[in-house]
């Protein structure tokens, strides 16, 4: 999978969990400053990601994920780790 | 001088009806909501019927997200609260919010939320439980909720007592504004727990009516043949304000609350004593409370469960309370046509009440057929019938031996 099919899944992803257009979902954009998630929202999409991408993401890991560039690169760098 | 409580809208989601409208109209008429379950494939139970909300369109009320992480029992009660408030014309803009306060309670809570959680718990581990399990959950989560989309900061908690829930949070509601501590409540009570967890637990306790064949006929207040009573879900909300502050804004005015009584059987974990004298006693209490004779009293909307336990116990304590008295005082059972909203049914049933005083006419116990020596009372068989009211009383027993009472007043 490249950065561009991985982009389009956590667009969608993103904007099932937090009901937002996904025209919003910008790689620049910030889930909590941008898309207006707030600590439970990242907790639950998180989850998704993990089920999405069989990844397991550590809670240290998921802080520093602040952006939806951040996500693609780290699903991009962990697929088919676990 | 004395603080009057009265109430200026009202709301309901219910198995005859979504809205007041539709709710009057299927109540008067003696309409039943009882039918197979869908919820799920009910084949392997006792009980296979219920009195289900239908064709509730979601997505005209709420956000995919909103739909996503509130239970059943929180929409169903925020789509009557917005019923009410619409009704009250509240002008949000203009009422002091921090005087605005929410008492929606629930018996259950969020069951259909626990039930798929401890699914992904059994099947994926504890890790892939939502965050959003405990807040979906909690009894208090309606009250919140609504306080959260309307701004109202003022008083906001719920109450549980199984079947009486409706009602103690009305009671309650009521006296928070009569002491002086709230001008408006958004009270009443929500429920959604036709869940396949919900329904075995109910079908273990043998409370349940097993009439499958006829769902239409399984809940029979006060009937000879009644064999235990329907579950059912919905919501009652209604709007209870200050009476100065209502005229003032030129609210419409449905009622006034008068009293309200409370007590506890102190007895049983469901079943009610042989005597009722816990449903009697809140019932005494909340006529002292009204300052309201027995006399006075035109109509009692009865708990009426359609069990073989409660319907007797209740018609001996109106004939131990109301004396001689008891047989001119029309009683029905509106669970007959609704199925037993649980939690909810107190403010379905004070609303029913309400209506029969502003539409004169009595509300009907439907599947009255056979009399049954021990509940002799007027119960409106089978056809709503006119009556001028001017006080009707709204009674709620629940399991734990909670009971309560209120008292309602022509405006």
């Amino acid at each position: 999978m490249d950065k561009d099919e991985i982009l389009e899944k956590v667009k969608k992803i993103t904007s099932e969990q937090l009901g937002v257009e996904e025209s919003q979902i910008t790689p620049e954009a910030k889930f909590i400053d941008d898309l207006g998630a707030d600590s439970l929202d990242t907790v639950e999409l998180v989850m998704a990601l993990e089920e999405e991408f069989d990844l397991e993401i550590s809670d240290e890991e998921a802080e520093k994920l602040i952006t939806v560039q951040k996500v693609v690169d780290y699903v991009s760098n962990h697929l088919g780790e676990k | 001088m004395e603080r009057r409580v009265v109430v200026t809208g009202a709301g309901i989601v219910s198995p005859i009806g979504i809205g007041v409208k539709e709710f009057k109209k299927a109540l008067f008429e003696g309409k039943n909501g009882v039918r197979r379950i869908t919820h799920f494939d009910p084949s392997s139970y006792r009980s296979q019927m219920a009195g289900e909300v239908r064709g509730l369109e979601l997505k005209r009320y709420f956000s995919p997200k909103q739909i996503r992480r509130m239970d059943r029992f929180t929409q169903l009660g925020m789509i009557a609260a917005k019923e009410a408030i619409e009704q009250s014309v509240i002008d949000l803009n203009k009422e002091n919010l921090n005087r605005i306060g929410v008492l929606v309670g629930s018996g259950v809570g969020g069951l259909s939320t626990i039930e798929k959680e401890q699914t992904i718990l059994l099947q994926k581990g504890p890790q892939k439980v939502s965050p959003f399990l405990v807040p979906m959950l909690i009894t208090d989560i309606a009250s919140a909720q609504i306080a959260i989309e309307y701004g109202f900061s003022g008083p906001n908690f719920s109450i549980s007592t199984a079947c009486a829930t409706g009602t103690h949070s009305i009671g309650e509601a009521f006296k928070i504004i009569h002491r002086g501590d709230a001008e408006i409540m958004i009270t009443g009570g929500a429920e959604a727990a036709i869940t396949p967890l919900g329904l075995a637990g109910f079908c273990s306790m043998r409370a349940l009516s097993t009439r499958n064949k006829e769902p239409e006929k399984a809940s029979r207040p006060f009937d000879r043949e009644r064999d235990g009573f329907v579950i059912g879900e919905g919501a009652g909300i209604i709007i209870l304000e200050e009476l100065d502050q209502a005229k003032k804004r030129k609210a419409p005015i449905l009622g006034e609350i008068v009293g309200s009584g409370m007590s506890a059987d102190a007895y049983h974990i469901t079943q009610p004593t042989t005597d009722g004298r816990g449903i009697r006693k809140a019932m005494e209490e909340a006529l002292n409370n009204a300052k309201i004779s027995g006399e006075e009293v035109d109509y009692i909307n009865a708990h009426g469960t359609s069990t073989p336990f409660n319907d007797r116990a209740e018609t001996k304590a109106i004939k131990s309370l109301f004396k001689e008295n008891a047989y001119q005082i029309p009683v029905s059972s509106t669970k007959s046509m609704t199925g037993h909203l649980l939690g909810a049914t107190g403010g379905v049933e004070l609303i029913a009440c309400l209506l029969a005083i502003n539409e004169e006419t009595l509300p009907p116990t439907i599947n009255y057929e056979n009399p049954d020596p021990q509940c002799d009372l007027d119960y409106v068989p089978n056809e709503a019938r006119e009556s001028k009211i001017k006080v009707a009383i709204s009674n709620s027993m629940g399991f734990g031996g909670h009971n309560a009472v209120l008292v309602v007043k022509k405006f």
